[in-house]
Parts: structure tokens; sequence; C-alpha cells
């Protein structure tokens, strides 16, 4: 070995031109789609906005919907959304969370947990209508809770637990095993090694998943129609049993309208909608800042 | 070799992942007061025998074992253990430093305080970090996070944390593998310093380290214990001509 040779060994130079050729192509080509994703989206959302934007202000959040364009709004829909999402958030994220806990943490790493998990990872992939179709033959037929905001909330509630489960177990799984050693080793019970460091390690993805669940929620259509949510309502539920129609619905419900107004009403509706996404994903980041902080 | 009475006694003891059986009939006494290494090569088990001593094994599924381990004369691993209790007794420090993404302070803090030790909190944090050797260099920043410490400090602290407890036992699994020799040196003279108040198992690649700093070594080879002897004994006078060849470094 001791006569190592240091001789710099011959190399195609035009060959290594064209690897950096490629590289660059590639990197054009990623730019270029990522671009064309955001004009489309750009486009869209000018689109909505110079149909909509007059008609969104104080008397659009203030009016119930009406047969006359100028005199009709979203109050009942916007309030219907936020108590479908309020109920819905109060139900899946709790069951999702702890479901993902009991998966990662505490379940056996044998067929049946492994069976679970599959199914859910299915769930996930089932169409919404599907869904629909079950809460209204659960929720609203067998359990008699009719067309109410709390049948809505626990169907859409199926809808999503797939989804904060799965987003929920891949942050937990993420929390690297040797803190949880590390807590072990101190003597501390799997509940105080899951409260004190597990859940705050995986908290920001927690969160994220469960945003964007009930950013699905929002938006979903077909599984409201399906379980009966009014598209005519005139009065704001009061209660959890009351009958109820959400933003989606309104939305879908005016562009059904053959008068051009309709769809202008439409768009604004869109942005009233885009709004409260926003402002449920302003809050997550909102929320992550000042967990990250601590 | 010694007459006192071992405070923790592998006996016959065989440890399986699964149908592969790792650790073979090991009978091993750690001695109190004492530091004992277990050197050998990459696999050979001694990392898989050091966690059973504190029950760390029963997080890996399908692991399993035969024999027995004895906590002064106590079976470790009999339904009426709790496994909570055995790790609060016999601490451990790891290979990695895995200082939890918390203030210094609390780092320490943690342990003492969901096991309800009592006393001053404080003063079991500075002791703990006086004994580290880490207190001079963190004292006026304890709230700070504890991963802004430097590699060879995080060790420190990970030590000082299991110090907090107050354990009867420390076991270390191979801590100065992941250190730069000025760390390697601080802490071996910190398990020297700890020897007057804790028993110590510590695991090592290092030949030069277990010659330095232990009392007793036992050496392991393919999961079998082929010599335990005082370390003197082991280094300059082995009985097995395996021992020799590997503390010589003719091979692993």
């Amino acid at each position: 070995m001791s006569d190592m040779n240091f001789r710099t060994q011959a190399f195609n130079k035009a060959n290594l031109k064209r690897r950096r050729a490629q590289s660059k192509a590639f990197e054009y080509f990623c730019s270029g789609v990522t671009g064309l994703a955001v004009v489309v989206l750009a486009l869209l959302l000018y689109d909505i906005f110079t149909d909509g934007y007059r008609w969104v202000d104080a008397q659009f959040l203030n009016s119930f919907p009406s047969r006359f364009p100028e005199k009709a709004g979203i109050k009942s829909a916007l309030v219907g959304t936020l108590w479908l999402v309020g109920f819905t958030a109060i139900i899946a994220i709790p069951t999702g969370v702890l479901a993902a806990i009991y998966l990662e943490e505490y379940a056996p790493k044998n067929r049946l947990t492994h069976f679970i998990e599959v199914n859910i990872a299915n769930l996930a992939g089932v169409p919404s209508i599907v869904f629909g179709i079950l809460g209204l033959a659960i929720f609203v037929r067998f359990f008699g809770l009719g067309r109410s905001v709390i049948a809505g909330a626990l169907t859409m509630s199926l809808l999503i637990l797939p989804v904060i489960i799965i987003a929920a177990k891949e942050a937990i799984r993420s929390v690297p095993s040797s803190l949880r050693q590390a807590a072990f080793a101190l003597g501390a019970t799997r509940w105080q090694v899951v409260r004190a460091h597990v859940l705050p390690s995986a908290m920001p993805g927690i969160l994220t998943g469960v945003i964007l669940a009930l950013s699905r929620a929002i938006g979903e259509t077909a599984p409201l129609i399906m379980i009966g949510a009014l598209t005519f309502v005139a009065f704001l539920p009061s209660g959890p049993m009351d009958e109820f129609t959400a933003l989606p619905i309104q939305i879908f419900n005016w562009t059904a309208r053959p008068q051009e107004t309709f769809h202008e009403l439409a768009a604004g509706g869109i942005i009233v909608l885009l709004a409260v996404l926003l402002l449920m994903n302003a809050l997550a980041v909102f929320i992550r800042y000042r967990g990250s902080k601590q | 070799m010694s007459d006192q009475t071992p405070i923790l006694n592998a006996k016959d003891l065989s440890i399986f992942y699964g149908d592969n059986e790792a650790v073979k009939s090991i009978s091993l006494p750690i001695f109190e007061k004492k530091i004992t290494a277990i050197i050998g090569p990459s696999g050979c088990g001694k990392s898989t025998f050091l966690r059973s001593l504190n029950r760390m094994n029963d997080f890996i599924d399908g692991v399993s074992h035969h024999g027995e381990i004895l906590y002064r004369d106590q079976d470790l691993y009999a339904d009426s253990v709790d496994p909570v209790e055995a790790r609060l007794r016999i601490g451990m420090v790891f290979q990695k430093a895995n200082p939890f993404p918390k203030s210094i302070y609390r780092n320490i803090a943690w342990g003492p305080n969901i096991n309800q030790l009592g006393g001053n909190l404080d003063l079991r944090v500075e002791n703990a970090l006086k004994q580290a050797a880490l207190w001079d260099e963190v004292a006026d920043r304890l709230d700070d996070s504890a991963l802004n410490l430097s590699g060879g400090q995080q060790q420190r602290l990970c030590i000082a944390r299991a110090l907090a407890m107050e354990p009867e036992v420390i076991l270390m699994d191979e801590p100065c593998s992941a250190l730069d020799p000025i760390s390697t040196l601080a802490i071996e003279d910190l398990i020297e310093e700890l020897k007057a108040k804790y028993t110590i198992v510590i695991v090592t690649h290092n030949m030069q380290q277990a010659a330095r700093v232990s009392d007793y070594t036992a050496f392991m080879e393919n999961g079998v214990l082929v010599e335990f002897g005082e370390t003197d004994q082991v280094f300059t006078r082995p009985k097995e001509k395996r021992t020799e060849e590997y503390v010589t470094g003719r091979f692993g």
C-alpha cells in the first residue's frame, strides 16, 4: 500500500457538461410547473374577485338568502358553517389524536393493529359522498338526529377522522425514540412520556394535520347535500339539534340559478369561504409560532 | 476476586431477539460502587446486556430472555417488580446525547419532579450539575435550551440528569463514542469521581478507556462472556487467548 497512485483520473469533460445541462433543465422544468400552478390559481382568484368583490359588504354578511339578489346574503350559511366546523372540531380532534396516540404509543405491533392502520389509510381515500350516505343512514335516520347541525358534524367527523389520525400518527412517529428512552430511563410512565415529551414535540405536525382536515370539512358539499342540509335557510341555528345550511351549499345553490347576478353572489360567497380558510390557517401558524417559542 | 455481594447479578442470562440469541447464558456480577466495563466487538451483545439491567429492552418488540437478573437479591423481572421503579434506581446514559428540547434546568428537574423525589429542586439541579462538572459552564444560563450546548456538554447534561435521580446504579452505553478526545477525557474524569457514590456499568468500544476507568472488565464476543475479572488482570494477564488477542488489538 506504500506506493499509492494519486494521478488525476482522466474524465470526460463533455460528459460533465451534459450532466450539468441535465441538472439545469430539470430545475427549469420544476420551476415552470410550479409557475404554471401559481398562474392558474391566480387567474381563478382574479376571476372570482372581479365577479364577487362588490357584493361582499356588511349587508351581504348580515342578510339571509333571498329571491332578490340585492337583498340576499350569507348570514345563515356563514353561521351554519361555523356551527358545523365547531362541532366537527370538538368531535374529531380529540378522537383522532387519541386514536393516533393509541396506535403509535400503546397498541401492540400485531396483525390486528396493522389491519386497523391499513383500513384507516383506505378510509382517507373513500369519496365524501359515501360518508354522506353513511351519515344519512346512521345519524339522520337510525339515531333520528334529523337534518341537524350535530348530524352534519358527526358525518364530517367521520370524513376527516382518517386524515387527522394519519397526520397525527406521522407527527408522533417523527418524534425521535431517543427522547422516549431518555424519559423512560428517568422512571417515567408511558403517559408521562407521552404528555411531557411526545405530544409537545409532535404538536406542530398534529396541528397542521388538524387544520388541513378542518379546511376540508369547510369546503365539503356532497355529504351535506346527502344528509339533507337545507339550501334555503332564513334563520340561524340556536343549538346542535337545529337545521342548518353551510357556505358551500349556499354557493352551490346560487351557481345553479339561471340569473347572472346570483353567479356573482356565488363568487362573493367563495370570497367569504376563502377568508374563513385563511383565518384558520393564520390561527394555526400563530399557534405553531407560539409553541415553537416555548 | 471480591467477597462483597454484588448489587446486580446476572445469572445464566440469555436474551433473544425473536429466535436470535444475542446474549448467551451470561453470569456476571456487578459490584457496588465499582466501575465495571463491558468491552467487545460491535454486535457482541454488550449493549443488549446493558439495557436488560434496567429493563430498557422492554420497549423493543420481540425481545425475550431466560435466566435472571438479581438486583439486591430480588429478581428484576419478577411480576412484583414495577419496571418504572427499577429504572428509578438504575439510571442510564445513552450513546448519543439525548437532552430534552427544553431548558437546561427543566432537563434535570423533570425526572425528580415527576417522581416527586421532594427536597429543594433548585438545590438538586445545582448538585447534579456540579457532580457532572457542568455547573460552572451553565450556572448563568439555566433557562437556555439544552440544545444550544456543545456535544460534550450535552452528554454531561445527560449524566447530570441521571444523577439528579440519585440512582444506585448508572448504566452508560458508549457515552463517549460521539465525542472528541477532550470531551471524552472530561467524562472519564467525571466517571472516576462518581465511583465514590454510584455503581457504574459502562459499555465501551475503546479499550484504553476501559483500562483507564474501570475496576472490573468483562469481555464479550458473539453473545458469550469470554472473560470477567479485575481490569488489571484482564488487560495484563488475561486467562483466555481470545481476550488477549482482543485487548492487544490483534482483532476486533
